[in-house]
């Protein structure tokens, strides 16, 4: 008996699949149903996108052999309205975020997974964007999208798509990049220019309209850390991307895991006119906002000069800059020297980022 | 950045930085409260207390549109919502974390099932109305100076376009009430505030002008310098005090005039006085019954007033036990004074509106974080008093 296999997964078995109305076709509940819309979906959209042996193996699951050493293993989900913004979709940030997160243990991503959770009326026009884009990032990003899955649900339980990846990479023999490792002393530098993503989507949101030229800094980091991990590998302490909660969580993040204070130095902090300028018109603070292409690298004081020159050699790291030190602080607390030569503290964010009234 | 980068130059500010030093006599203390919320938060994001001499002390005033409006007047509100499944209440975004009576807030109505709306401005308010005509939109107006020409532009343009399913529920107050209230303390109430001069608001004063507050130099000999937001429009203004309280003068001065006229700006004054007439009196937290210092839709728009629509009643509520804000406010009392500052209070838990608002005292001592160095610094000198004592 010829049944459809009850079976979501991209690696279910190729057959002659029909054409997708890509200028009019929206998703339904029958491209999540487990019939032939399903597989048509899988076969004419996904698998033709991320193509790749290991996707062809179309079994339940892909199956790679691993070198000896250690694999870090990542997943993250994403859920951002509007779903294309200047600088990125929510598929080129979902292959950069799981790439990125990879990278911060300095490990070389190897392959991703991906499962949409797609809402009933997508247009398959939008889902075809999208999902090239996944392809493209995942392909400059160098890694493969191995295995995957589909559900739709209906319309009004979902916001157009949802998107998961999660990953694994390999880390290079004799590195120990972690949270907890930042000692007094050390310095902090980041990679380039702050709160680029946060502004750009802030500026489509939905009563707060304002025309800028600023786009989402969206990007894959794991070049970036490759010459970085080749220029200072066993100095570098720390590194994590300052996406959600902007620096000053990530900061604090840190400053917790390792026990120490940090120092840092607002003049130092690259940030861009227009954010800068967006921020103040709304009376938000920059180090609080978004990023998806820029790292936070803690390192040993004496390899700081040379990590940065390495740093600022690689495209996504042309604006680094060292902004301050770790110090020895029983509170834990994030400083900065302000412009002007006054100290505050930097905190985490309360709550949600509020416009101000007047 | 133009216009803000130049304000907030560190080689100038260490500058007059060092005029302070010279000019701000070590025999005497300069008290200066900071009317408006946007400069405690200027003075704390930038530092601006470490550049100042110890016996220049700023003082926080009650200008933070938030915090001031009293929990009966916000509890209007909620009653408005939960007993009017057709209303959607368009509100600013902080006014939703405030907690009313029983410490109820906007956003609790509105997870038991009210609509209420997060806006930026009165326009999406309108918008709202446009797009819900089979609804009730009323517009939480709240603030200052600053903010009511725009709600009384709101409701012009509700009269033009015919839109009469659009309401505001005014709570538009005034700046110079609020410095009268606070100089009218008698000085031996235990209530007052020693105030020698005022650092007079920004954004207030683009629209009321700085003639605005002549009284306070005539009435009550204090001085007031209007100061722009940046930091070396603070520091600026401060030295601008310091010399007139040297000299004993008490002059209206003003610091910000890239934005402030004498006469304010004219238009935005006459749209107030088409759409708004004065409160015989209205209650601010902190500061109690003030008369005539906040405004009332008038006779001519009275069919835009939500109080009139929905026959809305005030009643008066008793603030949260412990919470300090009307003191805050006042500038009696600094947060750290307060018994539940960091400890019951904080921004993700607020149990007054001082701790919710960017621009409240509160919210500002704890984000920037200054009183945890005073903790540490109190901690020390407890320590030392021990170790002096067991000696």
């Amino acid at each position: 008996m010829d049944l459809p296999r009850e079976n979501s997964s991209f690696q279910a078995g190729r057959r002659q699949a029909r054409k997708l109305d890509l200028a009019n076709g929206r998703v339904d509940l029958s491209h999540g149903a487990g019939g032939r819309a399903m597989a048509d979906l899988i076969d004419l959209m996904f698998r033709k996108a991320f193509d790749n042996a290991l996707l062809d193996q179309a079994n339940d699951q892909a199956s790679f052999d691993v070198e000896a050493g250690r694999l870090v293993m990542s997943t993250d989900s994403f859920v951002i309205s509007p779903l294309f913004f200047p600088g990125g979709d929510i598929g080129s940030l979902a292959v950069h975020g799981t790439v990125n997160d990879l990278a911060m243990a300095g490990a070389r991503p190897l392959y991703l997974s991906a499962g949409f959770i797609l809402e009933e009326g997508l247009p398959l026009q939008d889902l075809a964007r999208i999902v090239d884009s996944m392809a493209t990032a995942a392909r400059e990003a160098g890694v493969l999208v191995v295995t995957g899955d589909t559900k739709v649900v209906e319309r009004g339980k979902g916001d157009g798509i949802f998107i998961n990846t999660a990953g694994v990479g390999r880390v290079p023999a004799g590195l120990e990049i972690s949270g907890d490792r930042a000692r007094p002393g050390d310095k902090i530098l980041v990679s380039g220019t702050l709160g680029d993503h946060g502004m750009a989507i802030m500026s489509l949101r939905n009563g707060l309209q304002f025309e800028t030229a600023l786009r989402s800094d969206s990007a894959a980091l794991n070049s970036l850390v490759g010459r970085m991990v080749e220029a200072a590998g066993p100095a570098i302490r720390t590194l994590r991307d300052p996406t959600r909660g902007g620096l000053a969580a990530t900061l604090n993040e840190i400053a917790d895991q390792s026990g120490t204070g940090m120092r840092l130095h607002e003049p130092d902090i690259p940030i861009r006119a227009e954010v800068r300028g967006a921020c103040e018109l709304l009376g938000l603070d920059p180090l609080n906002v978004a990023n998806e292409g820029k790292l936070i690298a803690i390192v040993e004081a004496g390899a700081a000069d040379t990590l940065l020159a390495a740093m600022r050699r690689d495209p996504q790291g042309c604006d680094a800059a060292v902004i301050g030190e770790v110090i020895d602080d029983p509170l834990h607390l994030v400083r900065m020297v302000t412009g002007i030569g006054g100290e505050r503290v930097i905190d985490w964010l309360h709550g949600e980022q509020l416009p101000r009234i007047c | 950045m133009k216009y803000v980068e130049e304000f907030r130059d560190g080689e100038r500010a260490r500058g007059m930085a060092r005029a302070l030093q010279v000019e701000a006599r070590p025999d005497r203390r300069y008290r200066l409260m900071e009317f408006c919320g946007g400069h405690t938060h200027a003075v704390f994001r930038h530092g601006i207390p470490d550049l100042l001499p110890p016996n220049i002390e700023l003082i926080h005033g009650p200008g933070c549109p938030v915090c001031v409006l009293p929990i009966g007047r916000l509890d209007m509100a909620i009653r408005l919502v939960d007993e009017h499944p057709e209303v959607i209440l368009a509100s600013y975004g902080d006014m939703l974390r405030v907690p009313g009576g029983r410490r109820r807030s906007l956003l609790q109505a509105r997870s038991d099932g009210a609509d209420v709306r997060m806006v930026y401005s009165v326009s999406d308010a309108l918008a709202l109305a446009r797009a819900n005509p089979d609804r009730q939109v009323v517009f939480f107006g709240i603030g200052f100076e600053t903010t009511t020409p725009p709600t009384a532009l709101g409701i012009q343009e509700a009269r033009r376009t015919g839109l009469d399913n659009f309401s505001v529920f005014c709570n538009h107050v005034l700046t110079p009430a609020a410095m009268s209230a606070i100089l009218d303390v008698a000085p031996d109430s235990g209530d007052s505030v020693e105030v020698d001069g005022f650092i007079g608001p920004s954004h207030v004063s683009v629209i009321i002008g700085s003639d605005a507050y002549r009284f306070c130099a005539r009435k009550y000999h204090k001085p007031v310098v209007i100061a722009g937001f940046e930091p070396l429009d603070v520091l600026q203004s401060i030295v601008m005090l310091v010399r007139q309280l040297n000299e004993g003068r008490a002059e209206i001065e003003n610091q910000y005039t890239r934005a402030v006229t004498p006469g304010g700006n004219s238009k935005a004054q006459q749209v107030v006085q088409e759409v708004f007439t004065l409160r015989p009196s209205f209650e601010w937290r902190g500061l109690g019954e003030i008369p005539r210092s906040a405004l009332q839709i008038t006779h001519a728009y009275r069919e835009f007033d939500a109080e009139h629509r929905f026959n809305m009643r005030y009643e008066p509520v008793a603030g949260t036990r412990g919470c300090e804000c009307p003191a805050v406010l006042r500038g009696a009392k600094k947060p750290t004074d307060c018994k539940l500052f960091a400890t019951a209070c904080s921004p993700e838990s607020p149990l007054g509106s001082c701790m919710v608002s960017d621009e409240g005292a509160c919210a500002a001592y704890f984000t920037y974080g200054r009183f945890r160095e005073q903790a540490l610094v109190q901690q020390a000198r407890q320590r030392a008093q021990q170790k002096a004592k067991r000696a």
